[in-house]
């Protein structure tokens, strides 16, 4: 099957070319990195987490929300989704895989990382994370590439990719449930400390994944001989439009919580995203954009005829995965950590090879996942013909 | 007609008829070379080098002053040549994690022969052998590791009670 | 001694493969004689509960500063504003960002927020409060590290072990305090005097106060108390006769944050 990958169209070379040039770029920033040590980015001791640790928070969401094909299918009997399974699936493998990227960039000792399994701690969040998001790779992979060579020589795939897929489910929930637990047990951090954490993680990856692979449905469809079909396009949108207003609906919960309350611990940091703290404001725009947009995003959702305009539908789940990715990868991240445990308003900002480390870890992502559409998108156009 | 035979799926199908010949050498050939040049690229620096053979010295002014029969390391030094690197892991872990619940840990080592040293790379090993450019590296150098210990740990480290 | 240097590197070889550390490889090579050789030590384990009082009614500006020199000297801490070499001056706007801290000020509002109020005594309002590890009886520091590379000891420090920190800066999150500094950037062209008895650090990893545990191992007082001229008390919390225990029965004392339940175990007298 892998053979799939190679042979392709000139603008699949290109593709690849120009993904592989920007990791490459990427890499060249990362090894400065190494050298240098994280101080190239704009964390510092009070905003200690940033951009790196954001994009994987926001990644495990894109990951976990492949549950969303899976789950109708398997569950629920929903025969169209058999189709965009594969999607689902391989669009986790290739969020996972930057998932793990971003927290080895992350790490200011990548050279000690194999130390997380040579003394297992398992009353750290982050010793369970690692195995919850390996597994959830491990399976992915699995599942659907056996699924697909079943596909491809028409045959009912073998029982244990079933139990697997059954497996999968609660494991995909699990994946985004420890993330959000990394943060939601710490002491201290006002903004995190919230039992809603979880949920809202998982609304906002139902909403943005979903959305993710509309997109990269109208692309296949638009590229390729494959069409992933306007039904199960259209079911996504629901799960998004649903997704979308529970996300909503969360975000107003905690607002009333912390400022019905009026516990300073909690406020301070919702006050420096939303109206600036000390005389900084640098989220303010990007805060207001991100909850008014999502808000009036779910609202037009709702709307059946918006929804089934394919240009409209692409244009909202634009949106929602903008709206989300500021919410979940720029506010979570700063506004933990603004302001510190003292109180002061330490802002921060990714510097130049920071933010081309990132790109680089999303370009090799979408190489993986290129690739595997690849094959995906060759097996189901073979079988067709 | 060719035989049938089982595969994965256990659905019997045809045996392929292959012509018997080598497919695409040309790619694989070229693959492989680039695969080996690859391979032992990072080799190629040493290439034609030759590196002396390590010369230790052991005159430093703390083994000059002691008597020729205690000019002994805490073991035997063919057990030090071998084993320095375990050794000195292994004092790191139980210095530093000193206290810690249900690890082995303390300061003190006792050699074989019933001496006690405190375990400290910097204030004890580095007390006779304050050479660490004839000493330590001429080894290190010769097979080519690279310890990180001096990233963090000083050379001319002095026991806290004297040091200034 | 009778094993050759091959089979040395045979089982040190087959015993990294396995994954295990110096210990296992030890424990090869010779069963037991690890254990014989470090002989543990004689005093009860358990006993010891090291705890500080900062006395904030003589702590002035100059004595806090004298401690935290004391602290970052001894502990090679860097001062990224003091480049040794004029080449490695760093742009203003990282300083902040860099910064490594033991021991530092702050006033009463960012120490202990939320407890001050617009009529509170003028003068504690801009006392120097010295703020350091508090070296939590419930730590959230070590709860979240993945490797153990935070501890608590059994005499109540949590320590740090900077060979084994990945650097994931899970503990800076965890901790509540502000307590945490990661090394950003190599500080060793940032240590004006190199102390002889202590090592530095490498890029990578997090620091923090000790409680000088390399200096209680050899009988010393943390060096923030010896500078402090009697501002800082320090001793075991479980011995009735200690001076920590006097003045606490003494004084009344204050602690950053309990609410949160970590149980710091550095007292203020304000
Ligand atoms: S003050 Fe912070 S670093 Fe120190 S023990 Fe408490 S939580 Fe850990
Ligand atoms: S940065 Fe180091 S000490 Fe802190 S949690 Fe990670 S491994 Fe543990
Ligand atoms: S106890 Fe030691 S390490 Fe901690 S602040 Fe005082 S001098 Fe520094």
């Amino acid at each position: 099957m892998l053979e799939k990958a190679l042979i392709g169209t000139k603008r699949y070379y290109l593709l690849l070319a120009v993904l592989g040039g920007i990791f490459a770029l990427g890499f060249l920033f990362y090894l400065q990195q190494l050298k240098v040590g994280l101080g190239i980015t704009g964390m510092g001791r009070d905003v200690s987490w940033g951009f790196y640790i954001a994009q994987f928070t926001y990644l495990v969401g894109v990951a976990a929300s492949a549950v969303m094909v899976v789950l109708p299918y398997y569950l629920h009997n929903y025969k169209a989704f058999g189709r965009v399974t594969i999607l689902g699936e391989f669009l986790a493998v290739a969020a996972v895989t930057m998932c793990v990227t971003f927290v080895l960039v992350d790490m200011g000792r990548p050279d000690r990382v194999f130390n997380v399994f040579k003394y297992p701690t398992p009353n750290s969040v982050m010793f369970w994370d690692i195995i919850v998001l390996n597994g959830y790779l491990l399976l992915n992979i699995l599942i659907g590439w056996n699924v697909l060579e079943c596909e491809r020589h028409s045959v009912a795939p073998p029982k244990w990719i079933k139990f697997l897929s059954y497996v999968s489910i609660p494991w995909a929930v699990s994946i985004h449930t420890v993330t959000a637990f990394l943060y939601a047990g710490l002491p201290g951090r006002g903004y995190w400390l919230t039992a809603i954490m979880a949920p809202r993680f998982l609304s906002s990856a139902f909403a943005a994944g979903p959305s993710l692979l509309v997109l990269l449905c109208l692309l296949v469809r638009k590229y390729t001989k494959f069409d992933p079909g306007r039904e199960q396009i259209q079911s996504l949108a629901k799960v998004v439009t649903y997704a979308t207003l529970i996300n909503v609906f969360f975000f107003f919960c905690e607002v009333f919580t912390v400022f019905y309350s009026q516990i300073p611990d909690h406020m301070l940091h919702f006050q420096y995203l939303f109206a600036g703290l000390q005389g900084k404001a640098r989220l303010v725009p990007f805060m207001w954009f991100s909850i008014v947009g999502m808000t009036i995003t779910a609202i037009l959702l709702t709307n059946p005829k918006l929804r089934q305009n394919e240009n409209t539908l692409a244009a909202l789940c634009g949106m929602v995965i903008i709206t989300t990715w500021i919410d979940k990868g720029l506010g979570l991240m700063t506004g933990g950590f603004v302001p510190n445990p003292m109180e002061k308003v330490t802002e921060y900002a990714p510097t130049v090879p920071e933010a081309f480390i990132t790109l680089g870890v999303w370009a090799l992502g979408f190489l993986v996942l290129t690739l595997l559409y690849k094959v995906a998108v060759s097996i189901k156009e073979e079988i067709r013909s | 007609m060719g035989e049938k035979y089982k595969n994965e799926f256990g659905v019997f199908a045809e045996r392929p008829q292959v012509e018997k010949k080598y497919y695409n050498a040309k790619y694989i050939f070229t693959g492989l070379a680039v695969f080996l040049i690859l391979l032992i690229l990072p080799l190629a620096p040493n290439l034609g080098k030759t590196v002396p053979p390590p010369q230790r010295q052991l005159d430093t002014p703390v083994i000059q002053k002691m008597a020729e029969k205690d000019r002994q390391c805490i073991m035997p030094t063919d057990w030090m040549r071998a084993n320095h690197m375990q050794m000195l892991v292994d004092w790191r872990d139980k210095v530093v994690r000193t206290n810690e619940k249900g690890a082995p840990n303390g300061r003190d080592f006792v050699s074989p022969d019933g001496k006690k040293y405190l375990a400290s790379l910097t204030n004890t090993c580095m007390d006779c052998h304050s050479n660490k450019e004839k000493f330590c590296d001429q080894c290190h150098n010769y097979v080519a590791v690279a310890p990180n210990c001096w990233g963090c740990h000083l050379q001319e480290g002095k026991k806290l009670a004297e040091a200034k | 001694m009778g094993m050759d240097r091959r089979e040395f590197i045979r089982i040190a070889g087959l015993s990294t493969l396995l994954g295990l550390g110096g210990k296992g490889a030890f424990e090869l090579l010779r069963p037991g004689q690890v254990e014989a050789a470090m002989a543990a030590k004689p005093e009860a384990q358990g006993v010891v509960r090291w705890a500080m009082v900062v006395n904030m009614q003589k702590l002035d500006e100059a004595t806090a500063k004298k401690c935290i020199e004391a602290c970052h000297r001894v502990h090679n801490v860097p001062d990224f504003k003091k480049p040794k070499d004029a080449k490695d001056t760093l742009p203003p706007e990282v300083l902040n960002r860099y910064e490594v801290k033991w021991l530092w000020t702050e006033h009463f509002h960012n120490a202990f927020p939320g407890e001050d109020h617009p009529n509170m005594l003028e003068k504690v309002a801009h006392l120097p409060f010295l703020l350091l590890c508090n070296h939590c009886d419930n730590p959230p520091c070590v709860r979240v590290c993945p490797t153990k590379a935070t501890f608590r000891r059994e005499d109540g420090i949590v320590n740090m072990d900077m060979h084994r920190c990945i650097g994931c800066r899970f503990c800076m999150a965890g901790c509540p305090f502000g307590a945490r500094s990661f090394n950003w950037r190599d500080p060793r062209p940032y240590v004006a005097d190199t102390f002889p008895g202590y090592p530095t650090r490498e890029i990578g990893v997090v620091e923090k106060c000790t409680f000088c545990a390399e200096r209680l191992a050899q009988n010393m007082l943390p060096a923030c108390v010896e500078a402090s001229g009697g501002a800082l008390v320090f001793g075991d919390l479980n011995d009735e006769k200690s001076r920590v225990r006097d003045t606490l029965k003494r004084y009344f004392t204050i602690r950053r944050k309990v609410h949160l339940g970590t149980n710091p175990q550095v007292y203020y007298i304000v």
